[in-house]
């Protein structure tokens, strides 16, 4: 008994060693993934972003169809980078709609003259609230919502090209 | 010439930042009327975590969203929202990762089980040394 504890301040310290130097090595994931994945999209009603298009509310994102929710902003830099992408998802006939954050419509105007226009509506958040409601953290982001307004996915960061097929294959299950 | 050049080029080099262009909510930066009610937010607002600078409290923090959070989190204390409700919104949302006031439950029984059986295993180790002098 004696023995044992002489030796347990030295096991306290080598298993205290061990986790330190395994979370130090262990790539770390900085992605807060939203819990409302598998739950309805909370109540929110959004002005329009830009003129000739309606902004968005919840109840509309529940009509039958299935949406991709693309969370972008003018100033936000990836958004640029995933812009080709989301034309590319569109022009398969998904039904794009866009929460603008923190933005102006002449900014999402001019973003959009230069990365292409994928969206049918635009919904300006001028204080990140309905992000925040929707408990998304950054720009981009992108949501697939099905027919009955749940949310049935969350895709963290730009959408790169490699990401397209994955993409499409959980909007189709989201049918 | 080249390396001229390229010093140059790097004067008129714009940082690209990665905030909007709009001023932050006006709740961000300024503090209830109330002084009761603005107590309420700001110890609530020390044990929110930000969601871009992850190790800060969003009373620290000075990221955009944060100042977004510390808006929402006025507003609803303004509104009459009591500071755990509000609390238990975000944590529906984002998880408990963005509390910094850690629940009981079973995930986190070490923590708070820890310093009980460190503070019995020292009492423990202390009689023993104790008894000894005694002798």
């Amino acid at each position: 008994m004696r023995r044992f504890i002489l030796w347990l301040p030295l096991l306290v310290f080598v298993a205290f060693f061990a986790t330190v130097a395994f979370q130090l090595y262990a790539p770390s994931d900085h992605m807060i993934r939203s819990r409302l994945v598998g739950r309805p999209v909370p109540k929110f009603a959004l002005p329009a972003a830009v003129a000739g298009k309606p902004g968005l509310d919840s109840a509309s994102l529940a009509e039958g169809e299935p949406r991709i929710v693309n969370i972008f902003a003018s100033w936000c830099i990836p958004c640029i980078a995933e812009a080709p992408q989301l034309i590319e998802i569109a022009r398969r006939g998904v039904p794009i709609d866009a929460i603008a954050i923190r933005d102006t419509p002449a900014d999402i105007a001019d973003f959009l003259a230069r990365n292409g226009d994928p969206y049918r509506r635009i919904a300006l958040d001028k204080n990140s609230a309905v992000q925040l409601a929707l408990g998304s953290s950054g720009v981009p982001e992108t949501f697939i919502v099905d027919g009955k307004g749940i949310i049935r996915h969350q895709h963290i960061g730009d959408i790169r090209p490699e990401d397209v097929p994955e993409i499409l294959r959980l909007y189709e299950a989201a049918r | 010439m080249m390396r001229a050049l390229g010093l140059l080029l790097l004067l008129v080099a714009a940082p690209a930042l990665a905030d909007s262009r709009l001023p932050p909510d006006p709740y961000a930066y300024s503090q209830l009327s109330d002084p009761r009610q603005e107590a309420e937010a700001a110890a609530l607002m020390q044990t929110l975590r930000c969601l871009v600078c992850q190790g800060q409290s969003i009373a620290d923090s000075d990221a955009e969203l944060a100042g977004d959070m510390r808006a929402l989190v006025r507003r609803r204390i303004a509104a009459g929202e009591r500071p755990e409700a509000i609390r238990a919104w975000l944590v529906d949302r984002y998880g408990n990762w963005v509390s910094y006031a850690p629940p009981v439950e079973p995930a986190t029984w070490p923590l708070w089980g820890a310093p009980i059986l460190l503070v019995l295993a020292g009492a423990w180790l202390a009689r023993g040394r104790l008894r000894r002098r005694r002798r």
